[in-house]
Parts: structure tokens; C-alpha cells; sequence
């Protein structure tokens, strides 16, 4: 069977369910579709800790957290983009404030805000430490109220379907029966969020595979500044679940085995007792992640069966802080860690946490590819250049899913309905079809499992691509990727049935991530530059001579990468120095 | 302490079983493991046929409810050591149709979630210009009914869901109160119907297991008391004085 | 092409899997047998009430009647019957205070009294009105 509608939306994680309200307001004439491979409440979104920045205070301005963006971005953001971002951000968040978001408060009932790493000012909305959560059930709630909404939910989405360069429709399979269907539409917008699993220690949940990305590359869409993954300076060790950085933003402090406020010697500030905003704990995650690569070569880690360590002290904050603005962090330590970081201090290392890159869009979240959109964390607009600011993600899923959302809104409207001729798009879905059923669900086993190329790509990234990386460690990255590819085929599939077949799926997952792994590889490995989230050793200095300029990388018809630099837009802010605590 | 531990998982796939059967496996038992680990350990290494659901692995997505020993347990939070020395059972949730293996079928939590209308209704046409104001105090009054992960172990562990699926249930009902109490909110009257209906709060005798097992102290339980007792009064009130009040 | 749109209430698994209720379900846990009990205790509050409408009746229908009945009543299965009535009356009103403090929030100057206080303060309101009852009926 064939379902039709006129946007459909993949992703209910925060940017698609932004974005589809979006185009229920835009036009209520159109149907539109979430298609999504867990339930919307269950999407990535939901673990987002620390907060969402957006300007409201009378003391700040649009313009310095522009400023904020992006020098923390190493000048990589295309300054309209962060333009728009900035000017647009509070007006969102105040529409979520309008729609029940339990924001936190001042006494006087106004929204209260806190510190963030890297921000000038005070400008981080927060609902405790859950915000994420917060933010995406009020979203979801909110989208249970437009009927015109439908929803496909666990579904898989396997293929975008492409004629005549425009996107025409996607093919997915229903989990819980197994059918494969297409879905057409005049427009599709992705909001599949980040790939944190392309790295074996990541904050990310195990649905941040990359799909999004490798959908949109397949089909001919470029994506943009892959080579910029943001590692996170505070992971808990084994399961790299998330201390956020509003620990630090409320004065937390990072000790290496001696006690001592390391990031001091690394041109980060000079150590207070409270919280200094751009300074020490709360500098830029990249800096700080790199702090804890020399730290540790000098010998100055803790060492724990899980890793290296530093430790995050909370214990001077007091029981009462910590309970009213970071419960989440008690819990995680308590549950995970079995300590309480209100008497005890807790370990953490950088983890992998964001992706800075994606699937190329302008500031209307359109791709290149007719038809095609993108927003969240699969896209790059881009306004988290070479390193994000934390708490600028969840304000950007916010601003660009609605961007998206109305673009795609006025694109679809102006489509004739029947859309022409349909048979080459039916006979790709068929291909499809066969596919997965006949190659990949009928697969004999006896080969390897899923797990084991997983588990592989993992630990080549990491080495490779870590948060240093050279030309011989990527080469050597780029030949075992290399290698995996042409073992995948191999892979055995012993699931052969159709309901809730969550191996297939997994092996499917694995066949995406390795597209992405991939891209990042190739994108790195062309960059001969240190900036911000990408350090070379044997490149150690920013180059904008050569490089202020987006990676933009496609995919060639014979398969193969293809990588081109369009210049970065500068509006007001040429590139500088990036200062912090001084 | 043990090197491992036998884990009894409960298996169903409906292309080839009537009924569920359990299935045997022996994990390795280390300190940090959670019960997901040990699921994650038999796909990844043992059996990739088995089937369950989970994503954030840190308690916030509410994907991974089962039943763990016979009590409902969010699985990325509970911990094989606490089961040592074994053997765990883990079974899908309760009162759930099985879809498969470890995974069931939530569709009609999922019907009932637009039901009791969770979104902010307001009389005022205009949208304000700026934030609602709203004091911690007044954020206090709904904060804890707006923690629910909807992880759906309430309903597990409710008997009245379990005899009656019409029930409302124990999530739907706190996620009705969160906006009740909410005080941006002006929608109460609207959820009244659906509370006040035969499927609503008057089907709870308060057993209270929902609050037992709720691992977001929610108070599910809590939610439905008071809302019986703003449910009588509204009675009463429009029995007093049926053309008064709203 | 058909127009459809699907939403994911529509379950289409092949066949899902529905566990029988064991018939003991109730005895595993000490809330379920609660449970059982108040929902088993409607009949002898039923019975209650049946025994205060025989009670008006004798009593209406004069001194030799009501003699009658009260003899009935020192019978002793109905004496059984009535102290397990009035204990399961009772743990209906046990539940009833306990739960009064979830169902009332009450504030004073902003802070949210403790919940123990609130039930406290029913059943010693309970206390004080039984106590009043059994003197005005004894005394
Ligand atoms: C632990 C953690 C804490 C964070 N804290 C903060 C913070 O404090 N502040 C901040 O600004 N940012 C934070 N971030 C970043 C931010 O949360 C994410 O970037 C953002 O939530 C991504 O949202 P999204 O809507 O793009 O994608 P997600 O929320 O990840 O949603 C992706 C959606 O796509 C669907 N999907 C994916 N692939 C497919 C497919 N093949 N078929 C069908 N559906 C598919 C999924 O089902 C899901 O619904 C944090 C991130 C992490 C990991
Ligand atoms: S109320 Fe508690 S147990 Fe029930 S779904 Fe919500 S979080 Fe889970
Ligand atoms: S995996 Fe998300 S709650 Fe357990």
C-alpha cells in the first residue's frame, strides 16, 4: 500500500514535532506526517540536561550572543544564519513558555536564567536540569492538539525516494508488523538528530545513529562540516551518560589527581571561588576537552578500570542548590555511579556528545535537493560552526524546525497535486522493497554479527578521529572503515521474521553509520587545520587563508566522496582571536 | 561475588509461538551493569534475535519498562548485582498486549494521552506578548505531575488497568492534573468529562501501586485522590447552584 | 494511490499476545489483597444497610417487633455477620483517611502542610465524633 501526504516529516525528536506544528500554522490545508522511529516522547531530545539560550535579560543583547556563537564556533557559523538564530530564538521560546513548558522562575514569576560554558552573559533558560525533557513533552503534548498531524510511529525509515532531482517520498518499515511501505510526499523534511554512535563512548542515545545523514547523502544531498564532532569535557565513565555543564555553571569545578583546578594552565583564566562567565570551568567545550588530553599526558588523570579520569567537585554547592537546580545530576551519580556528589567527588572524562555537521541547508533549512529539508541536529545551517555552545541546540531544533517547517509549507503548496509521472519512483520503492526483505531479512546467517563490524567502526573512530587526530591516524581509521564496508555484506541476520525485528534494523543502523563514519574520515583527513572541535597534530594552527570555508561533501555516482569549500558568510564579525578568561 | 549470572527472558515471536516461553542465559555480572546491559550483551554477543526496546539507557526516556522479578522496573536503572545471585526473570510489562519478546503494545496509553487533552487551553483568543508570569510556588503545584516519563509502569502494576482496559489509568489522569493545576492553565472544565466519566478517576479504589512503582515519584495515586475530591465538589457545586459557577 | 493516513493507535500487529489474569492474581501482593477486599466489602456494606432499614421497620412497627429484633440480632451468626461488617466498614475508612492527605493539598503561608499531619488531624477528628456518637448513644 502507499500512504500520500503533502510534507512528511522524519523525526519526532524537538525539530520535527516544531516542525510540523509549523506547518499545520502555516497552512492547515496540507497533510502532514511524523514518521518516526520511536514514539516522539522517546526521541533524543528527551535527555537534554543543562538548558536553552535565548536573549531576555534587558542587561544582554542579540548581538553579543551572536558574538558568543560565533567565536565559540572558531568563525566557521555563517553569520546570517546566527543572525537570524539570535533574533529569532527568544521570540520560540517564549511560544514554549506559552504552551506549558514548566520553565524555572524567578520570585517575581519571570524566567529564570543560568550561566552557560562559553556565554557572556546570563541568557540560559533552564527547567532544572531536565530540560530536554521538558521541552520536547510540551512539544509533543502541544502537537497531540492539531489533529491534522499524523502520525507513523515506529516506523523505519529506509530510503528517500528521487526523481528527476526532487525528493518525492521516503520508504520505511512499520516495526511492529514488519510491512514495508512507501509514503509519498511533495516535501520531506529530516529531523533525525545527531550520530553520536558512530563513537564507542558517546552521551548519545542508542537511536543517534545517523540516519538522517546517510538518507541524505545517498540521495544526493551534500552535507556540510562533518569533520566537526564536539566532544563533551564531562562524561561519567562506562556509560558516558551526561553530567551537564550546568554543574560547572553552577560553580562546579574540575580537578585533576592532585586536587588542582587544571584548566588554569591552559590560558582558560585564573581560578575564583564562584562561577566567571567565558572562564575556567566555563569556557568552550572543545578547550576544555582538549585540556584533559594534555592533562593526561602529563600524567595527571586518575586512573579507573573505565579510563582515565578527572574529577568534577559539586561538594562545596551545598545539598539545597544541587536538589533545586541540578536533581538530575544527583540521580544519574547516585544511580550509575552510586555516589552522591552533594559528599563526593565525581569522575568524568570527554565523551562524544554533538555533531556540529550535517545534511547542508540555508537558512530555510532547505538542502540543495528539491523537495528535501532538514533541521536539528542532522542539519548544518550552519550556526555552531567548528564547536557549539552549549545550550544552543535546543533553541536552534526550536528556530530552524519551524524555518523548515514553513518553508517546506510554501514549497508543497505550490506543487501540482498529482505530481506527474510516478512510475519511476514506485519502481525505486519496489527495489527498495526487495532489499530488505529478499537481502537483508532473507539473509542466511553463519556470518558476523551486527555487533562485531559495530563494535569495530567504533573503536576506529576513536582512534582516528578522536579529539586529536593526524594524517596517519586517519588513514589508518579510513582503511579499517574501509575494510568493515566490504565485510558488510557479510553480516548474518539470524531474525528472520517480520515483527519488531530489531536486528534488522540494528543492521541497517550499522550500514548508515558506516556512510557517516565515512564522511567524517574523508572530511577530517582533507582539513589541514586546528579549529575548534577538528585538532590536528601535525596541523596545529587555524588557517583562513585555506580553510575559512565549509567542508561540503558529496557523493559521487560511483559511490565515492567528493569534497568542495564554499566560503564561510562573514556579516559583522571578521574572524579574531578566541579569548577566554581574560 | 559470581562472574555471572543466569538470566530467564521471556520470549514470543508471534510468526512462530502461540505463547510466550522462557529462554535461559548466562551474562556476565559486573558491578555497573544494569538489566539492560545484560539484554544489550545477550543481543550483541548471544541470541541477536532477541527483541526489546530501549534508547537513552539513563532513565529519562522511558523506553525500557519490563518486568524484573515480577515488579515493574525501568531496565536501564536496575542493577543485575541487586539480583545477585540469580537467576533474574524479565518479562514484558503487564497488563500490555505482547507485540513481541520483551516488547508490548502501548497504542491505547497512547489513544488516551490526546483524550485528556494535554496542552494549555486558555479563554483569551490573544496570544500574550511575553511570558505568563508564574511564581516557583505556583510551579510547585503541577512540577510533580509533570516528571511522568510515561514509561507506562503504573499501568503495569495497576490491577484495575489489568481487569479493565477502558481505565483511564494512572499517567493519563496525572498528566490531566498537571494542566489542572497549572496555573496558565484555563482548561479544567474541558478535562472534565473524560476525568469524571465512568473510565475515569472513579475507577481507582486506591491500591496505590502505581505510586510504588513510579520511578519519577509522580504520584499517580496522589493525582487521582485529588482529583476526586475536585471532581466532588464540582458536583456539588452545580447540584447547589446549577446555573452558577462556570 | 490511496489517500490514508495512519496513525499508530491503529495497531496492526499480527497477533499480539494476551496474558490471562492468573485467577490468584490478587494474593501476591498485600495492596491487591486490600484491593479484593474493599471491592469484596460492598456486600456487607449492602448488608448494613439492609440491617438499619429492618432496624426503622421494627422500630415503626412498635415495642413488641423491635423486641423481636433485637433478640434477632443477639443470634450468632448475625453478631458474626455484623463485627465482620463493621471491619471491613472500618478498613474502608482507614483507606479513606489515609488517603485524605493526597487528595488535599493544604497551604499555609505557602509551604504545603505534611501529608502525616493532614491524616493525623482525620482521624483524630475521627476520634473526637466517635467518641461524642458513643455518648450521646451510651450516656
Ligand atoms: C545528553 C545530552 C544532553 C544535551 N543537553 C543539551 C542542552 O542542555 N542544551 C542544548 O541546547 N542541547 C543539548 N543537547 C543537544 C540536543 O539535545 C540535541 O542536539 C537535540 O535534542 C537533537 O534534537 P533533534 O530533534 O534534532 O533530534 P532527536 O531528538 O535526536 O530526534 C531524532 C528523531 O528522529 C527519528 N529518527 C531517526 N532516524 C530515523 C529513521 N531512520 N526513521 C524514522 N525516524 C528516525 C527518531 O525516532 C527521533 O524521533 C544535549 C545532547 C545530549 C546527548
Ligand atoms: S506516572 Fe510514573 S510510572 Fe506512570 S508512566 Fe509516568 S513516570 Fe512511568
Ligand atoms: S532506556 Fe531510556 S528509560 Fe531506560
Amino acid at each position: 500500500m502507499t500512504y500520500t501526504h503533502d510534507i512528511v516529516i522524519v523525526g519526532g525528536g524537538g525539530a520535527g514535532l516544531r516542525a510540523a506544528i509549523a506547518v499545520v500554522e502555516a497552512n492547515p490545508q496540507l497533510s502532514v506526517a511524523i514518521i518516526s522511529k520511536v514514539y516522539p516522547m522517546r526521541s533524543h531530545t528527551v535527555s537534554a540536561e543543562g538548558g536553552a539560550a535565548a536573549v531576555i535579560r534587558a542587561e544582554d543583547s542579540l548581538d553579543e550572543h551572536a558574538y558568543d556563537t560565533i567565536s565559540g564556533g572558531d568563525w566557521l557559523c555563517d553569520q546570517d544564519a546566527v543572525e537570524a538564530f539570535v533574533d529569532e530564538a527568544p521570540k520560540e521560546m517564549l511560544r514554549l513558555e506559552n504552551w506549558g513548558c514548566p520553565w524555572s522562575r524567578e520570585p517575581d514569576g519571570r524566567v529564570a536564567v543560568r550561566p552557560f560554558g562559553g556565554m557572556k552573559r546570563i541568557r540560559t533558560w533552564f527547567a532544572a536540569d531536565k530540560t530536554g525533557f521538558h521541552l520536547l513533552h510540551t512539544l509533543f503534548q502541544t502537537s497531540l492538539k492539531y489533529e491534522e498531524i499524523a502520525r507513523y510511529d515506529e516506523w523505519f525509515v529506509t530510503k528517500l525516494l528521487v526523481e528527476d532531482g526532487r525528493v518525492r517520498g521516503v520508504v520505511a518499515i512499520e516495526l511492529s508488523s514488519g510491512r514495508i511501505e512507501t509514503i509519498t510526499a511533495k516535501a520531506v523534511i529530516l529531523c533525525t538528530g545527531g550520530c553520536g554512535r558512530v563513537f564507542p563512548f558517546t552521551t548519545n542515545a542508542n537511536i543517534k545513529t545517523g540516519d538522517g545523514m546517510a538518507l541524505a547523502y545517498r540521495a544526493g544531498a551534500p552535507l556540510k562540516d562533518m569533520e566537526f564532532v564536539q566532544y563533551h569535557p564531562t562524561g561519567l565513565p562506562f556509560t558516558g551518560i551526561l553530567i551537564t555543564e550546568a554543574a560547572r555553571a553552577e560553580g562546579g569545578w574540575l580537578l585533576n589527581k592532585d586536587g588542582y583546578r587544571y584548566l588554569q594552565d591552559y590560558d582558560l583564566g585564573t581560578p575564583q571561588p564562584g562561577p566567571v562567565l567565558r572562564s575556567m570551568e566555563l569556557g568552550p567545550r572543545d578547550r576544555l576537552s582538549q585540556a584533559f588530553v594534555k592533562e593526561m599526558e602529563k600524567g595527571r588523570t586518575i586512573d579507573t578500570p573505565y579510563g582515565q579520569v578527572v574529577h568534577l567537585d559539586l561538594r562545596h554547592l551545598g545539598a539545597k542548590l544541587i536538589n533545586t537546580k541540578l536533581p538530575m545530576v544527583r540521580e544519574l551519580c547516585l544511580d550509575y555511579e552510586k555516589i552522591d556528589p552533594v559528599k563526593d567527588l565525581v569522575p568524568v572524562r570527554p565523551v562524544v556528545h554533538y555533531m556540529m555537521g550535517g545534511v547542508s541547508t540555508d537558512i530555510h533549512g532547505a538542502t540543495p535537493l528539491d523537495g528535501l529539508y532538514a533541521a536539528g541536529e542532522v542539519a548544518c545551517v550552519s550556526i555552531n560552526g567548528a564547536n557549539r555552545l552549549g545550550s544552543n541546540s535546543l533553541p536552534e531544533l526550536l528556530v530552524f524546525g519551524a524555518r523548515a517547517g514553513r518553508a517546506a509549507a510554501e514549497f508543497a503548496a505550490a506543487q501540482p497535486d498529482d505530481g506527474g509521472d510516478w512510475s519511476g519512483i514506485l519502481t525505486q520503492a519496489e527495489d527498495e522493497r526487495r532489499r530488505l526483505e529478499r537481502d537483508l531479512r532473507g539473509r542466511e546467517g553463519g556470518g558476523e554479527r551486527v555487533s562485531t563490524i559495530r563494535t569495530e567502526m567504533q573503536a576506529a573512530m576513536e582512534q582516528g578521529a578522536g579529539i586529536y587526530r593526524s594524517a596517519d591516524s586517519m588513514a589508518k581509521c579510513a582503511d579499517a572503515l574501509q575494510e568493515l564496508r566490504e565485510r558488510l555484506p557479510g553480516v548474518s541476520i539470524d531474525d528472520h521474521t517480520t515483527t519488531f525485528n530489531t536486528e534488522l534494523i540494528a543492521a541497517l543502523e550499522l550500514g548508515l553509520m558506516l556512510d557517516v563514519a565515512e564522511s567524517i574520515v574523508h572530511s577530517a583527513r582533507l582539513r589541514e587545520e586546528s579549529r575548534g572541535a577538528h585538532q590536528r597534530t601535525d596541523f596545529p594552527e587555524r588557517d583562513d587563508v585555506r580553510y575559512l570555508a565549509h567542508s561540503l561533501i558529496h557523493r559521487s555516482a560511483d559511490g565515492s566522496p567528493r569534497v568542495e569549500y564554499p566560503p564561510v558568510t562573514i556579516t559583522r564579525w571578521p574572524p579574531g582571536v578566541r579569548v577566554y578568561g581574560r | 561475588m559470581a562472574r555471572s549470572i543466569t538470566m530467564q527472558v521471556a520470549r514470543y515471536r508471534p510468526d512462530r509461538e502461540a505463547e510466550p516461553t522462557m529462554q535461559s542465559y548466562d551474562v556476565p555480572l559486573r558491578k555497573d551493569w544494569a538489566i539492560l546491559d545484560g539484554l544489550n550483551h545477550i543481543k550483541d554477543e548471544l541470541d541477536g534475535t532477541l527483541s526489546y526496546r530501549w534508547s537513552c539507557r539513563m532513565g529519562i526516556c522511558g523506553s525500557c519498562g519490563m518486568t524484573v522479578n515480577g515488579e515493574p522496573k525501568l531496565t536501564c536503572a536496575t542493577f543485575l548485582t541487586d539480583y545477585a545471585p540469580g537467576p533474574v526473570r524479565v518479562e514484558p510489562l503487564r497488563n500490555f498486549p505482547v507485540v513481541r519478546d520483551l516488547v508490548v503494545d502501548i497504542g491505547d496509553f497512547m489513544a488516551k494521552l490526546s483524550v485528556v487533552q494535554p496542552w494549555i487551553i486558555r479563554k483569551d483568543e490573544e496570544t500574550p506578548d511575553g511570558e505568563y508570569l508564574q511564581t516557583p510556588a505556583e510551579l510547585e503545584d503541577y512540577k510533580q505531575f509533570s516528571m511522568c516519563i510515561n514509561c507506562m509502569l503504573c499501568y503495569s502494576a495497576c490491577p484495575i488497568y489489568g481487569l479493565n482496559e477502558h481505565f483511564l489509568g494512572p499517567a493519563a489522569i496525572a498528566l490531566a492534573q498537571r494542566y489542572n493545576l497549572d496555573s496558565r492553565d484555563q482548561g479544567s472544565a474541558d478535562r472534565m468529562d473524560a476525568l469524571s466519566a465512568s473510565t475515569g478517576v472513579w475507577d481507582c479504589t486506591y491500591v496505590g501501586e502505581c505510586s510504588t512503582a513510579c520511578p519519577k515519584n509522580v504520584d499517580p495515586a496522589g493525582a487521582i485522590q485529588r482529583y476526586k475530591l475536585t471532581a466532588a465538589t464540582e458536583t456539588l457545586k452545580s447540584f447547589l447552584m446549577p446555573r452558577g459557577g462556570r | 494511490m490511496s489517500d490514508t493516513t495512519a496513525t499508530s493507535h491503529v495497531g496492526n500487529q499480527p497477533r499480539p499476545y494476551r496474558r490471562r489474569v492468573p485467577i490468584l492474581w490478587w494474593v501476591r501482593r498485600r495492596s491487591y489483597l486490600l484491593f479484593v477486599a474493599r471491592e469484596v466489602s460492598s456486600v456487607f456494606v449492602a448488608w448494613f444497610v439492609v440491617f438499619l432499614l429492618l432496624l426503622v421497620r421494627a422500630v415503626l412497627s412498635g415495642e413488641d417487633a423491635y423486641r423481636r429484633f433485637l433478640d434477632w440480632t443477639a443470634n450468632p451468626f448475625v453478631l458474626a455477620l455484623n463485627v465482620v461488617a463493621l471491619l471491613f466498614v472500618l478498613l474502608h475508612a482507614v483507606t479513606w483517611f489515609n488517603l485524605a492527605p493526597q487528595a488535599m493539598v493544604v497551604k499555609v503561608r505557602g509551604r504545603r502542610l505534611p501529608p502525616v499531619l493532614i491524616a493525623a488531624a482525620h482521624f483524630g477528628a475521627w476520634a473526637v465524633v466517635s467518641a461524642v456518637v458513643a455518648w450521646i448513644v451510651l450516656g
